[in-house]
């Protein structure tokens, strides 16, 4: 048995759990409000999914289209969402995107210029204005160097290569978490005031995904065995556009911006078929002409948007139908060509890491040739539940913001809409964790709950035999690709719900070779369990959910159905340990939100709806 | 199915060996692919580093077949078809285990450099920066750290002058700092003393290990170098480009 007082302890005022753009931002609005902020991330600094993050974001700083206000986007954002958001949080977002971003740039951030020396915006799926901010396609490595820099210099703990394996409470209250050092294999116990949890998402549940190995939903899992409520967790995003070729970068994304620069999307047969599959409600703002498109393309502020430019659910399902009705690329994708749309010179420095992308990796030029592109399983717009305002989970002296966190994109995200989410939320729950550090002291560590996950931990290396967790892992994916994949049935979720089940039996059954220091293996077992719970959550709630709605497709239930529209679903840990569902009426928003978020543009922009809204 | 050998070195810091490992292959794959593979197959204990797996996070850089690399970005069809390939960690940091390195020491070098003193925001709450003053600024944020220049920089790698110049990565930050049309505050001095520009002897394998084609010793060491010789030149030069602007030329 362990001696938990000899286990090497680190106290903080904040511990925030992740190092993405949320995660970094929380870390530095607890430290300038002088609370001693520690923060702990799985890969070294500054590689976080963050990093990857291509085309932008949002922002309606009105610079490249000065039509562009918050009300707009905050309208764009429900609707993209289809109106299952958090009204509240879609607000505070499309407000507080411009301050977060200008303080980037305060703080270093280099973003694409227009000719008067602003920032240029550029245009995204769903946003009806150029709203994104970016810097060339790698805006994401910009926000988190950013963030990285600002952040050394105040006096930020940070622990790289650390994996919180569990968090601790004392009684109610999240007390600290348990963690161990990739490089050594040892525990390391944090003690906290308060946490925030800023982990990401779960995409490494599927085989097909953009999300690299870090994406196994633990702060989903932590806060659930810590008994916090996720919700909306059966909305997860397919991103249309993932690489399908060669099979070694299947899922590795192509950015939409490529389609924001003007690329279009064709099947075999030379077809633009968009053109057919554009939604009713977004009708009245879409292209139905190619002539059209084009025009919209040169600035034509009288054009509508081209379909290409649809929201992400809209386009991936359409990929998948052509697909599927045998209009496919030859290695079972569509093709995404900008070569016939743009110079070769505009490509390669618009575009640039995507030019070098498809070069290095798929021997493919796309200022030549067109991409073959597919969807790829992208984000998770549910997670865990948090307050408004706060952030603040339904666990006390527990908070959650970015992708690990639900609400503000509902039942479908907009592109370019995570990483202002990062900032905004970010500092959100940095502000209210220092609050929350204020106002209480250091909680007392349950001795008992750190050996029990010591114990748990060590199992899968005292082990003298058992399963591959690599393989395990594989088994896993095949399962969520197969059955909760982007359209679904009730008949296929229902079988996962028992693959998982029969599944979950051998994660405790893994077994990692060798030592504690540095072992992959053993990384990857202790992993299984978390994927596991998110996976659960992700196929009751899409069971549950009979409708289609968003990034959400059930070919036995097609459609919105209004009586739908008026819940979101909440899972959480019974007393019994079994995993609870429920769908809970949705509060009636705030009256002009409403009004805005319904209203139809002319009245929007001619001050018809929403004039008195600050 | 085609085959490949791969001769990868494991061990820790009391030592180790390069053992073999043969996997199938598929069309596309990279290094790191074939290490996954070995994770899978043979050795689930091995130690590697990698995020993105699209060269966009420089984690995954391993020495490969002798020369600095991205492991990610290394297509196995580059190699001779039956050729055995070997993989080592970096050689400029001290072993953990297998292919990852300490590199804990770049992240201190940060440090060492004063951030950016930001120019007030003009009087409608924006800066203002023109493309054209920014291209180059934006050239070396691409960096995606993955400390390759660092690695294969004699400075360091032979001489191991870890505690007198920062190497060619923090070579490119203090001049994008230096270079950035919204900063105010002097390096140079530094620049001189404590981060070492003098011991740089432009032999460019910096520059050519780049997987971000960055050019590190042309547009960002050489400028730098330059500028601490006019300021300990002419200091007067120096005042009169900080007030006067032409510093951003
Ligand atoms: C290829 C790609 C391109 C994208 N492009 C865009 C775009 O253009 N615009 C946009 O808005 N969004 C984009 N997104 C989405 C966006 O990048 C992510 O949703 C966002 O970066 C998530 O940020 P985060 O701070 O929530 O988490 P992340 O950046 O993923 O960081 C998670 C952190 O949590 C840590 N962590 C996780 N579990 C643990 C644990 N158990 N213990 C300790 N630490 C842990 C990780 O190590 C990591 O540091 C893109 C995503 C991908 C994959
Ligand atoms: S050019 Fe200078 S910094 Fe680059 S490798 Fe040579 S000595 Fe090192
Ligand atoms: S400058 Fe180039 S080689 Fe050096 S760390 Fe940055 S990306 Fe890597
Ligand atoms: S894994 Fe990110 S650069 Fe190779």
């Amino acid at each position: 048995m362990v001696d938990v007082s000899e286990l090497q302890t680190i106290e903080h005022d904040v511990l925030v759990i992740g190092a993405g753009g949320a995660g970094l931002r929380a870390a530095i609005e607890s430290s300038g409000r002088g609370k001693n902020t520690g923060l702990v991330c799985k890969s070294l600094l500054g590689k976080a999914h963050t990093v990857m993050a291509e085309g932008g974001m949002a922002a309606a700083l009105g610079f490249t289209d000065e039509r562009d206000n918050w009300k707009v986007h905050f309208r764009d954002t429900m609707r993209g969402g289809k109106f299952l958001n958090q009204w509240r949080m879609a607000e505070l977002h499309a407000k507080e995107a411009p301050e977060r971003v200008r303080e980037l740039e305060d703080w270093g951030a280099v973003f694409d210029r227009t000719k008067t020396g602003l920032i240029h915006q550029r245009n995204f799926g769903g946003h009806r204005y150029p709203r994104l901010a970016h810097t060339g396609d790698r805006t994401g490595l910009e926000l988190i160097r950013t963030l990285q820099d600002a952040g050394v210099h105040r006096g930020i703990n940070v622990h790289m290569e650390c994996t919180v394996l569990d968090l601790l409470k004392d009684g109610d209250r999240v007390i600290g978490a348990l963690g161990y050092w990739r490089e050594t294999g040892r525990f390391v116990l944090f003690k906290a005031k308060s946490v925030v949890l800023a982990s990401g998402g779960v995409g490494k549940a599927w085989r097909v995904t953009s999300n690299s190995w870090e994406y196994t939903g633990d702060g989903l899992a932590m806060a659930y065995l810590a008994g916090a409520e996720l919700m909306d967790c059966e909305f997860t995003q397919f991103h249309p556009t993932g690489m399908v070729w060669p099979p070694s970068v299947r899922g590795t994304l192509v950015t939409e911006g490529v389609r924001g620069d003007g690329g279009i999307l064709k099947n075999k047969e030379g077809k633009r078929f968009m053109f057919g599959y554009i939604p009713e409600r977004f009708a009245p703002e879409t292209a139905d002409s190619e002539e059209e498109a084009n025009r919209w393309l040169k600035g034509d502020k009288s054009a509508r948007r081209p379909p290409e430019l649809l929201t992400r659910d809209v386009v991936a399902r359409a990929i998948t139908r052509e697909v599927k009705e045998g209009r496919g690329s030859e290695h079972g994708g569509v093709y995404l060509d900008i070569a016939s749309r743009l110079p070769a010179e505009d490509i390669k420095r618009k575009l640039p890491s995507m030019y070098h992308q498809f070069k290095e990796l798929a021997e493919v030029d796309i200022t030549k040739e067109p991409m073959e592109v597919g969807p790829t399983l992208h984000y998770h717009m549910g997670g865990i539940k948090v307050d408004h305002d706060t952030q603040m989970t339904t666990v006390p002296g527990l908070f959650a913001a970015g992708e690990c966190a639900a609400g503000l994109h509902g039942a479908n995200r907009l592109g370019g809409n995570s990483l202002s989410d990062l900032i905004v939320f970010g500092k959100r729950a940095g502000e209210y964790a220092s609050e929350y550090a204020d106002n209480n002291d250091a909680g007392k560590v349950n001795d008992e709950q750190v050996q029990a996950c010591i114990r748990r931990a060590t199992g899968f290396l005292n082990r003298e035999s058992g399963e591959n967790p690599f393989v395990l892992q594989e088994n896993l994916q095949a399962i969520m690709n197969e059955h909760v994949g982007i359209v679904r049935t009730g008949e296929e979720l229902t079988q996962g719900l028992e693959k998982l089940a029969e599944w979950s039996k051998q994660i405790d059954t893994a077994k990692a070779h060798s030592t504690a220091q540095y072992n992959a293996g053993w990384h990857t077992a202790l992993d299984l369990r978390n994927l596991h719970i998110s996976s659960e959550a992700i196929t009751r709630g899409a069971l549950m959910r009979e409708e289609s709605r968003g990034a959400h497709t059930r070919v036995d239930f097609e459609g919105e159905r209004e009586e739908w529209g008026k819940y979101n679903i909440f899972v959480w840990r019974g007393n019994d340990g079994e995993m609870k569902i429920e769908k809970r009426e949705r509060p009636e928003p705030d009256k002009l939100l409403k009004e805005i978020g319904y209203s139809n543009i002319e009245d929007l922009e001619s001050g018809k709806v929403g004039a008195n809204a600050e | 199915m085609a085959q490949r050998t791969f001769k990868v070195w494991r061990g820790d810091a009391n030592g180790g060996e390069f053992k073999e490992y043969t996997v199938e292959t598929q069309p596309g794959m990279v290094v790191l692919d074939g290490l996954h593979r070995i994770q899978a197959e043979h050795a689930s204990d091995l130690a590697v580093r990698w995020n993105c797996k699209a060269g966009k996070c420089g984690s995954c850089s391993m020495e490969i077949n002798g020369k600095p690399k991205l492991g990610c970005m290394a297509r196995l069809n580059t190699f001779e078809p039956g050729e055995t390939i070997t993989v080592q960690p970096l050689k400029a940091f001290p072993i953990i285990r297998d292919l990852v390195t300490d590199v804990s020491w770049n992240f201190e070098q940060n440090k060492r450099i004063a951030p950016l003193k930001t120019k007030p925001r003009d009087a409608d709450g924006n800066h203002r920066m023109m493309q054209e003053d920014v291209d180059r600024v934006q050239e070396f944020r691409k960096c995606i750290e993955c400390f390759l220049c660092q690695d294969v920089c004699h400075v360091l790698r032979d001489h191991k002058k870890h505690d007198q110049f920062v190497g060619p990565r923090f070579m490119i930050r203090l001049a994008q700092l230096d270079m950035h049309p919204l900063d105010t505050e002097d390096r140079i001095p530094a620049a001189r003393k404590e981060l070492g520009t003098g011991w740089c002897n432009i032999t460019r394998c910096c520059t050519e290990v780049c997987p971000e084609h960055i050019q590190i010793t042309d547009n960002a060491i050489i400028p730098m170098k330059e500028r601490v010789v006019d300021r300990f030149y002419d200091p007067i030069a120096w005042f009169i480009g900080k007030v006067f602007g032409s510093k951003k030329s």
